[in-house]
């Protein structure tokens, strides 16, 4: 019977900060799944869930379910036309992030180089 | 995508002497450009303040996780949201670990910087847009001001 608690109020239950709201890029990244629908809408298409469901051996659901997670790391968006919800690729979250690890990256071989100088310039 | 930062450099100097440039707590600010309250122990945290020009209000903290001598030395630091009040007691942290390994002309040091996606993604573009430019444009400055005044 408790199966039957509708999809929605558990959503909405959820407190705003706890770990699955706190939905990650990485952790939305984390899985092969998700990836292939990335690189599945990564051309730029909006697709319908029955579109993405069509070829895969996953269900309607749990691509559903797939796709939200995405949606919450801001990796998708969903507009809705008519009944139908359509997905589409918004790659601006995992730009930034790769611009994150790019500038902490920097700011180890700037410290990396200068921990060169010194052990390379002390007479040993 | 890289969940971490990885990082190889040849040093020409002894696995010895690199041990020592890492894990003494002077040597380490030096390179680091951080001036620490003490030696570094493991289990314990240490504390510091940033001396790199500009950033001089920064606190340095970091929980000192291992320390296999001339082998690998690692810690733990908080990422802070907020630079001018960070909360480092509920701040999620990434690990540093440093691998020494002899080579023929000297030492290879691996660097890693992981767990990046314990960090909340709207908490990361934060951190990055003030952090932006100033940081990695000011580092370059100083080494280029190191090599013209040797």
């Amino acid at each position: 019977m408790s199966r039957r608690i509708p999809k929605l109020s558990r959503k909405r239950q959820r407190a705003p900060d706890s770990p699955d709201a706190q939905a990650t890029i990485f952790a939305a990244l984390g899985d092969g799944t998700r990836l292939a629908l990335i690189i599945r809408l990564a051309g730029g298409q909006p697709y319908s869930i029955s579109q993405l469901t069509t070829g895969s051996r996953l269900t309607r659901q749990a691509i559903t379910k797939h796709l939200r997670v995405l949606e919450r790391a801001g990796i998708v968006c969903c507009a809705h036309s008519g009944r139908e919800s359509r997905f589409k690729f918004n790659p601006q979250p995992m730009i930034e992030v790769k611009q994150y690890l790019d500038h902490i990256s920097d700011q180890w071989d700037e410290s990396l180089s200068r921990l060169k100088s010194l052990v390379e310039n002390d007479g040993g | 995508m890289e969940h971490r930062i990885e990082k190889h450099i040849e040093l020409k100097a002894p696995v010895s002497r690199i041990w020592r440039a890492i894990t003494d707590y002077r040597e380490f600010g030096e390179w680091f450009r951080v001036k620490l309250d003490g030696p570094f122990a493991v289990g314990q945290v240490s504390h510091g303040q940033i001396t790199y020009p500009g950033y001089e209000q920064l606190k340095w903290q970091a929980t000192i996780q291992k320390m296999e001598p001339e082998r690998l030395f690692s810690f733990t630091w908080p990422q802070s949201k907020s630079l001018d009040n960070p909360d480092y007691a509920n701040a999620p942290t990434t690990l540093v670990e440093f691998r020494l390994e002899k080579t023929p002309t000297g030492t290879l040091l691996t660097l890693t910087e992981s767990g990046f996606e314990k960090l909340p993604a709207d908490w990361r573009l934060e951190a990055f847009r003030r952090n932006d430019g100033g940081w990695t444009e000011q580092m370059k400055n100083i080494d280029k001001h190191v090599a013209q005044n040797p």
